[in-house]
């Protein structure tokens, strides 16, 4: 069994009360850290820790936190990213519901490390009955002493708010929930500046996961260094993976980074294989922004290893053959999934949530989702598959935000490695868009 | 002060600026084209993409290239950077990509449109663009909507710039009745249910459209812009933020259009207001000054073609290569007005 450094209490009765938390040894990283820690010592630990953001691009925590510039006389802002809408990641919903102490305590023992009289956890609008939950806690906290003025009689001060956002993807990329936050339209934020330096109301800003504020209080009460023990090379801690798809138990697992794939796939302490005895297709690895892998490059890499659920393994071979760990929203696919079809359906998403503030996003993603819509539906031709290829090269890397990636990653991944089934789709455009139709052929090993 | 390389020209700007503007200090055909960005409407840029380059290098202290191409317009220059643009083939296919983005839902109606040979996306796409399009699938179109009787609103052709949100932002102080409405690429610019557009400034908005979204209701389609005579004018005009230096339009004796003064990038640097515009329409209105510089390369100078004139010093230090290169593609004006 996996250690579990964030989850350990989650199923304990009554944990989302102070109370019962405090119980269990909560809010003891703010004790150790206010009492006896220096803010730059908090910070130092976060970087021997090799905490890396657990959001999706993975930047060391620690890191970015050096990074804020700290100007006499000027407030900084630690904001918690709590917009979680990725299809496929479902872990902090999870993590603010069951356990809003634990983001709690990481707020206060983070804001201290970095200096912010106020912060802010932005939480996507739907979750109404998380924001509740946390709206209790964080009352609960104040009465407790653990916020507001003179925080256990230490002299630092911390106002904690909940803020909801309009229900938008786009303002979970940081510089557009700042936007947001701040009460405009939450469009992204051109960079440089970056938040570090101007960020909430033009101040210095963090902007972390909820999953990576919560990892603080673990790093402050243990040590950044037997943190770093857990895990393999620069992939320490441990981390929630949200598995879904067809897998015979979906849910949310915390694993040591360093897990095989494939005994997180197959192994019944984790997901315990494919439903109904099928054959696994392919699997989205970390949301679905990320590249599709099909079944032999997600459990082995191109070289024969077995692939490991780490930053560097699942990276591995970078997008020719490999993909990324990314906000570790787990989809697998079985052999009945149309991968044609499943690309369209992202396609459709990333489409629907683009902010339409700069050209090649606002245009390019409409354009692929109607190319997949016409090729799903049977009405593709064969150049429209190279079409695909050359409408996500014009929008990755020249957008505003990384919307436009997230956007075009998927469907040149699937075009490089299920390219075979593609082609189906415009020379049996009957047989393919017959419903429950199963491809015949297999992947393309790219 | 910075000292960049920019295509292999070295140009020394003051920290701060950006790589596009310190690109117009060298002038020519190497500057990048801009569509959204708009120098004198704060936090305009960004959006369009048109002026997307390569740094090579970011800076001495960090030679490391970027990793992305950056826009222009917005990214400040750094001691050392080496920008790459029209000697970059990248650069190069990812402009013909974004006009190929930018013409899916603008309509290529350039013979009835309003805009035509002053239309930024028209020089755009001549210049980097390509003969085809792949996109195959319906174009989005919109019923006409009515902001007022100045002002046509054309959303057909509008590339979300949002210049002339900004414009009104800034100019109108507080007035703007119109914004972006809608997300993605059912964004539009609208008003706030159907309001009018009615502000003292407003006829601003059509200077800034880089294309033939916002018009002027009072010109539309009584001549095209390559049959009329520009003549440099002013008056005084009661309005004290408007500075009264215009661009009166003249077919015969007739003014048809007031326009304000725009430099080589087709900036507006002086503003002015709706009286100067729409109802001083008489050459007794105005003091004339002569002639109005136009670029030889715009379709407007036709048979009105001057030498161009080039910074001596700029010409002091350009490599052989450019040289001739110049040689072949004469630059524009410097310093025009």
């Amino acid at each position: 069994m996996g250690r579990k450094l964030l989850t350990e209490h989650i199923n304990v009765e009554g944990i989302d009360t102070f109370e019962v938390y405090r119980k269990h040894g909560g809010y003891r990283s703010v004790e150790k850290a206010l009492k006896t820690m220096t803010p730059d010592e908090v910070v130092e630990e976060v970087k021997k820790s090799g905490l890396r953001g657990r959001g999706g691009a993975g930047f060391p925590t620690g890191m970015k936190w050096s990074f804020l510039a700290k100007p006499e006389g000027v407030p900084r802002y630690l904001v918690c990213n709590a917009d979680e809408s990725e299809p496929g990641t479902f872990k902090d919903r999870q993590l603010m519901s069951k356990l809003p102490h634990l983001l709690i305590e990481g707020m206060i023992t983070s804001s201290y490390a970095l200096g912010a009289k106020t912060s802010y956890i932005y939480i996507r609008g739907e979750l109404l009955y998380v924001l509740r939950i946390l709206e209790k806690a964080i009352a609960e906290a104040y009465a407790a002493g653990f916020l507001g003025k003179n925080i256990l009689g230490s002299g630092y001060d911390l106002d904690l708010h909940v803020h909801p956002g309009g229900g938008a993807y786009i303002c979970g990329e940081e510089t557009a929930l700042l936007e947001s936050l701040e009460g405009k339209r939450g469009n992204p934020r051109n960079k440089p500046p970056f938040p570090a330096v101007q960020g909430l109301y033009a101040r210095p800003t963090v902007v972390n996961n909820v999953e990576s504020i919560a990892a603080v209080p673990v790093i402050v009460n243990d040590g950044g260094d037997e943190y770093a023990k857990i895990g393999v090379g620069r992939s320490t801690g441990t981390k929630l993976i949200s598995a879904c798809g067809h897998l015979n138990k979906p849910g949310i697992y915390e694993i040591e980074l360093g897990v095989p794939v494939e005994e997180f796939i197959y192994s019944d302490e984790y997901c315990g294989g494919i439903w109904k005895g099928r054959d696994l297709k392919a699997v989205v690895a970390g949301g679905s922004s990320v590249p599709i892998l099909p079944k032999e490059l997600i459990l082995k890499t191109a070289a024969g290893e077995p692939r490991l659920m780490t930053y560097e393994s699942l990276s591995d071979g970078g997008f020719v053959t490999g993909t990324m760990l990314g906000s570790g929203g787990f989809i697998a696919m079985d052999e009945t999934t149309c991968i044609v079809r499943n690309t369209w359906n992202f396609s459709r998403f990333y489409h629907h949530e683009s902010c339409g503030q700069c050209s090649p996003c606002r245009e390019g993603t409409g354009w692929l989702e109607k190319v997949l819509h016409r090729l799903e539906f049977g009405h593709g031709h064969m150049q429209d598959i190279d079409l695909l290829v050359s409408v996500a090269k014009q929008i990755e890397g020249n957008t505003i935000c990384p919307l436009g990636e997230a956007a075009a990653w998927p469907v040149a991944a699937a075009v490089r490695h299920f390219r075979d089934e593609f082609e189906w789709h415009v020379t049996n455009p009957q047989e393919a868009t017959r419903p429950g139709a199963v491809f015949p052929g297999k992947a393309v090993l790219a | 002060m910075a000292k960049i390389t920019f295509d292999g020209i070295e140009v020394e700007v003051p920290d701060g600026t950006t790589i596009l503007n310190a690109a117009r200090q060298i002038g020519g055909g190497i500057v990048p084209p801009a569509m959204c960005y708009y120098t004198p409407l704060k936090g305009s840029g960004g959006k369009c993409r048109a002026c997307l380059v390569r740094v090579a290098a970011g800076s001495a202290k960090d030679p490391r290239p970027m990793p992305k191409l950056v826009a222009s317009c917005v990214t400040p220059v750094q001691d050392g950077m080496i920008v790459e643009n029209t000697i970059s083939e990248q650069v190069m296919n990812v402009r013909k990509g974004i006009v190929e983005m930018l013409l899916i839902n603008h309509p290529l109606d350039c013979p009835v449109c309003d805009q035509a040979g002053e239309c930024d996306l028209q020089n755009f796409a001549f210049e980097h663009g390509v003969s085809t399009t792949r996109y195959e699938e319906d174009r989005r179109t919109f019923e006409k909507i009515d902001i007022g009787p100045l002002i046509q609103l054309h959303m057909t052709r509008c590339i979300l710039c949002y210049r002339c949100v900004y414009t009104a932002d800034q100019i109108a102080e507080g007035d703007r009745v119109h914004g972006v409405l809608g997300r993605g690429d059912a964004a539009e610019i609208g008003t706030y249910i159907e309001n009018i557009i009615d502000n003292d400034f407003s006829g601003n908005v059509i200077d800034v459209c880089p294309v033939g979204a916002l018009t002027d209701k009072t010109f539309r389609f009584k001549q095209r812009v390559w049959f009329t005579k520009p003549v440099d004018a002013h008056r005084e005009c009661e309005n004290p933020k408007c500075c009264g230096r215009v661009v009166l339009w003249y077919k015969g004796k007739d003014v048809l259009r007031v326009t304000a003064r725009k430099n080589v990038y087709g900036e507006v640097k002086e503003w002015i207001c709706n009286t100067c515009r729409f109802e001083k329409k008489e050459t007794a209105d105005w003091v004339l000054e002569g002639p109005a510089h136009i670029d030889r390369s715009s379709v407007i100078s036709a048979n009105h073609y001057e030498l161009p004139v080039v910074n001596p010093q700029v010409i002091a230090d350009l490599p052989e290569s450019t040289m001739r290169d110049l040689e072949q593609n004469p630059p524009l004006k410097l310093g025009s007005s």
